[in-house]
């Protein structure tokens, strides 16, 4: 029976443990309304702005000399990941989950005969990567940095990614990062950014013709670089919301937990408190009747 | 002048206005333009300058730089890589708007030694800010 002054340290220790995660999960309540409404306000760009491309795309078609952000390189052999996850932990299976789709997917190009480049943005993600396809990884983001999440984040982000198509050095760029559904469930997604994902764009009316200033060619090539950067600021934004969320989440459960360890560990206690008052009384008692 | 259109403007981090307008007057790449009601359907990219709106409710400007412009007969939409409401407008952002373009000019100088074509448009966007300075009286020194 495990003495009582360690019973008592124990029980003080899961309750500073139970203070910590509760106030993880207040601030992280904070932090997610926070991001959810900035996820929130910048959706009707996004929107706005798939809706011109895919006119755009539409009316340029299939032309043989549509831009190479759109039509591709024509090629299909090398695949950039763009693995976006959480600087930090304790956030459930947040980080775990995206780096899960990632590996999965790096491993089917694999198998395809592909070759796979990962840039990872965020260091837990760098970290699960590092351990299975380290030997692939092309680079890293640092994004400790960033205290409040600006477009000019994004845009870093796609210059690289952009730099790196530029030169060569890949045909497919896909990120992966996680949709915020509710606070209890976070969908780890994959999106092609490069080439123009045509399918994200919906239905396109082509009921309207209209006039383009200067031609459609100059203004695509204009758009369709931005057309990456928020992609990857909605997916940054989209990240966002769900890190807090899956760290709420898992702090709740963490705080519960505590409770009931401790709960039981007093339990416990005051059981062997008991046994020993109890132990000590027989001695006193046999002893007297000794005499 | 009864009739209006919807106008919206939208930065990447948020939507800025979404108002009712009579006219919008829009610094277009290739110049400036006026659109009103039952204008033709076009899209235009934009050049560093002011974008005014007048409608029902006043006037108001603000300064936008790169992005581009939706415009149909009932809806006038920009999409503003940068947007701030002109008396929002301290001499600091605009120190860093003008900083971030000479930044980008001296980086195309760099990269692009022998092609004049991204030296000029870069050289450009940095005189477009400097005249929307002038134009709401603020410098960047």
């Amino acid at each position: 029976m495990p003495n009582l002054k360690d019973l008592k340290n124990r029980i003080a220790s899961v309750k500073s443990t139970r203070k910590i995660t509760k106030a993880m999960q207040m601030v992280a309540a904070a932090k997610l309304r926070r991001a959810q409404d900035a996820a929130e306000q910048a959706r009707p760009y996004t929107e706005r702005f798939n809706a011109v491309m895919g006119k755009l795309a539409a009316s340029v078609g299939d032309a043989a000399n549509a831009p190479r952000l759109l039509a591709g390189t024509g090629e299909d052999k090398v695949h950039l990941l763009v693995v976006m996850t959480a600087e930090r932990g304790l956030c459930g299976g947040f980080n775990a989950n995206i780096a899960k789709l990632a590996k999965l997917h790096a491993a089917e190009l694999l198998a395809k005969g592909k070759t796979v480049k990962i840039l990872t943005v965020g260091k837990k993600g760098r970290d699960a990567m590092r351990r299975d396809y380290g030997q692939y990884s092309v680079g890293h983001i640092d994004m400790s940095e960033v205290k409040r999440l600006g477009y000019a984040d994004a845009q870093g982000i796609a210059a690289e990614v952009l730099k790196r198509f530029d030169s060569g050095e890949f045909d497919v760029a896909k990120i992966f990062f996680s949709r915020f559904e509710n606070v209890v469930s976070q969908i780890p997604t994959m999106q092609q950014v490069i080439p123009f994902d045509m399918s994200e764009v919906g239905e396109v009316d082509t009921d309207s013709f209209y006039d383009y200033e200067p031609d459609e060619q100059a203004i695509l090539a204009d758009l369709l670089p931005r057309g990456v950067a928020t992609a990857i600021f909605a997916a940054l934004l989209e990240n966002g919301a769900s890190e807090q969320g899956a760290r709420m989440s898992a702090m709740d459960n963490a705080t519960r937990n505590a409770g009931e360890m401790i709960d039981k560990l007093t339990i416990e206690y005051n059981r062997s408190r008991q046994a020993v008052i109890t132990n000590e009384l027989i001695e006193i008692i046999s002893g007297a009747e000794a005499l | 002048m009864a009739e209006t259109v919807q106008f919206d403007l939208v930065s990447p981090e948020r939507l800025l206005a979404s108002v009712a307008a009579h006219e919008v007057s829009i610094p277009g790449a290739e110049g400036d333009l006026t659109a009103m009601a039952d204008h033709a359907p076009l899209i235009t990219t934009l050049r560093p300058g002011i974008l005014r709106v007048s409608g029902p409710s006043g006037e108001k400007e603000y300064v936008v730089t790169g992005g581009f412009a939706e415009i149909s007969g009932k809806s006038v939409s920009v999409l503003a890589e940068h947007a701030v409401a002109r008396e929002d407008m301290t001499r600091e952002t605009f120190k860093a708007m003008v900083d971030a373009a000479t930044d980008k000019l001296a980086h195309a100088q760099e990269k692009f030694v022998n092609e004049p074509g991204p030296v000029d448009e870069m050289a450009k966007l940095l005189a477009d800010m400097v005249a929307v300075g002038d134009h709401i009286g603020l410098s960047a020194n």
